[in-house]
């Protein structure tokens, strides 16, 4: 069963639609695959398969029937941020213990509407905090790859850690995620997936748990740029559920793929070049821009003043707004209670044993950021940063730039429980620094994978996009994937 | 800026989060490391510079004030840790 496992999505559809493989015998092997894995990778917290089977079956009725669904049939793995009615949605946190939401997230319901099947819900880092997956109430997630020659874990990136692992490990055919400052880019580069996030306003916050909600963007992690594209038209939307919730329609991105990119101009912003990155980042960068060159496009370099403060200022910005938030866990309407003397000290208890480590430290932050006399020298001064950087990415395209090309992160996978970035969690919050300008300027990004580093584990590369043209990322994401190739981890587990 | 083991109290009392001695003494030491990377912001001349207020420039979309929803009263409390007669339950407020 596992060549069944093995299918992009744009080949499932091609056989179902053929009618050569059911969409329960794809179903099942996705199972199989679930059951034998999961104890390792961990990439599920919770597997449904009596619901994975009855979509399945309706599926198979339906293609009968001959009104299938675009992703009619499709085996998917939802991230634990997406509200799915009757089942377990907690962010991958003790606080919301037992919750199984009363209604669906827009995204899942397009997706489901669509035809997909739901295999069951991905592990992540607590409420999307985190760029390991190591800060879930579940356990960290196992990376699929690992060194050559070594047996050590490594982190699969986070937060969509689970959905970045189950998608490289193929124990689903594509998954949901989210990005509120890299989380579906740096596990996709980190995992040799395809991940990219939205323009700000293209996908439904609506039923998405929020972290940042002036940062936070759905978006699919798939196995090819093909793949990224289906799942990426069925997820976007116009959502009356959601305020900044985007009118214009979806445009069908799977036909940007293949399309010429010649005479495209493509920045390469200058500040993306660090002192301390290794020289295989540089590399790849550099391969990346031949590749591009070779394609017809135009490099042109460019400058992004601002990009060194879009950190330090998401730093503000994020737990800011993640502290006011997350006010509504506090043991009265959903999730965790612990008891207390009076009702402050029953939020406080609860509110102490439900939220993890970074969750509480990055509630302290923001609260911290806003206190009576703080809130503008952190906070109003960080948003105005924010305009800067967004500024210097309006320059760069007003100037006739059509997409930037940067690495997609500073390293490739590290291990579980480093210990370097365990004691300093600003080193941990580093890994973001090529992902989090592309939310704090509300563009879309994507990235690739563009080659292995020496130990032969994936690096990656983004192109970031003009508003709302997530279509010439796809025609630029498949040159390099033509050109790099795709690749999958060796199986240990 | 940096932060004291009294400020930590605070901000622990404000974001309702009880905190014990030896988590004040790790997030006072946490706290610090974050805010001394964010410092490097004050550097930046911001001078005329409007704070970021919408992600993408568009009017903010208005429904229409009418009721379009409601009659869920068993769905909101379902997840709730004590409920009765549709009310949150929750420990005595007034004595």
């Amino acid at each position: 069963m596992s060549d069944l496992t093995a299918l992009t999505i744009a080949e499932a559809r091609a056989k179902l639609a053929g009618k050569e493989i059911s969409a329960t015998e794809l179903t099942e092997a996705y199972l199989t695959a679930i059951d034998a894995a999961n104890p390792q990778i961990n990439a599920y917290v919770k597997v449904t398969p009596d619901k994975a089977r009855s979509m399945a079956k309706a599926s198979d009725e339906r293609i009968a029937k001959g009104d299938a669904g675009s992703l009619e049939g499709i085996p998917l793995g939802i991230k634990d941020l997406f509200a799915t009615e009757g089942v377990h949605t907690q962010a991958a946190s003790h606080i919301l213990d037992g919750f199984e939401p009363r209604y669906e997230s827009t995204v899942t319901a397009n997706l489901f509407a669509d035809g997909a099947v739901m295999l069951g819900k991905l592990n992540m880092d607590e409420f999307a905090m985190g760029s390991s997956n190591e800060t879930s109430y579940y356990g960290p997630v196992k990376n699929p790859w690992r060194k050559r020659g070594s047996n050590m874990d490594l982190v699969p990136g986070g937060s969509s850690g689970g959905s970045a692992a189950s998608v490289a490990a193929q124990l689903c055919a594509g998954a949901t995620a989210t990005d509120t400052g890299g989380s579906i880019r740096q596990p996709a580069a980190l995992t040799g997936t395809v991940g990219i996030k939205p323009t700000y306003g293209r996908c439904s916050r609506w039923g998405i748990v929020a972290f940042a909600s002036s940062l936070d963007q759905a978006g699919p992690i798939a196995r090819d740029v093909r793949d990224a594209a289906i799942l990426l038209k069925s997820m976007a939307s116009v959502d009356p559920k959601d305020t900044t919730s985007v009118d214009r329609e979806v445009p069908d991105y799977e036909a940007a793929i293949g399309r010429s990119v010649k005479g495209l101009k493509i920045g390469v912003p200058k500040e993306y070049r660090r002192d301390d990155m290794p020289g295989e980042i540089e590399t790849l960068w550099q391969k990346g821009i031949a590749w591009l060159k070779e394609a017809g496009a135009e490099i042109v370099d460019v400058s992004l003043p601002h990009t060194k403060y879009a950190l330090p200022a998401y730093y503000i910005v994020a737990p800011a707004e993640a502290s006011s938030n997350l006010a509504r866990y506090d043991g009265v309407r959903y999730g965790l209670r612990v008891p207390g003397k009076d009702i402050a000290d029953m939020y406080e208890k609860t509110r102490a044993a439900g939220f993890g480590r970074e969750v509480k430290r990055r509630i302290m932050i923001g609260t911290y950021v806003l206190s009576a006399g703080y809130y503008d020298a952190y906070y109003l001064q960080a948003q105005k940063v924010r305009t800067l950087i967004k500024r210097d990415f309006e320059t760069v395209y007003a100037d006739g730039i059509d997409a930037l090309l940067t690495p997609a992160t500073p390293s490739a996978a590290f291990g579980i429980g480093d210990q370097d970035m365990a004691s300093d969690p600003v080193k941990m919050y580093l890994n973001d620094i090529f992902t989090v300008t592309v939310n704090m300027a509300g563009l879309p990004g994507i990235a690739v994978p563009a080659g292995l580093d020496a130990g032969g584990l994936p690096l990656g590369l983004q192109l970031i996009g003009r508003p709302f043209d997530e279509e010439t990322l796809f025609s630029l994401g498949s040159v390099i994937e033509k050109a790099a190739g795709r690749f999958s981890p060796e199986k240990w587990w | 800026m940096s932060v004291d083991s009294a400020t930590v109290r605070r901000v622990a009392k404000l974001a309702r989060i009880a905190v014990s001695d030896e988590d004040v003494t790790a997030m006072e030491g946490e706290l610090n490391a974050i805010l001394g990377f964010v410092e490097q912001l004050s550097e930046v001349d911001v001078s005329g510079v409007e704070p970021m207020t919408s992600v993408i420039p568009m009017a903010m979309k208005k429904r229409q004030d009418s009721v379009t929803d409601g009659e869920k009263a068993d769905d909101v409390v379902a997840n709730a840790p004590a409920s009765e007669d549709h009310f949150f339950m929750v420990p005595k407020v007034v004595e």
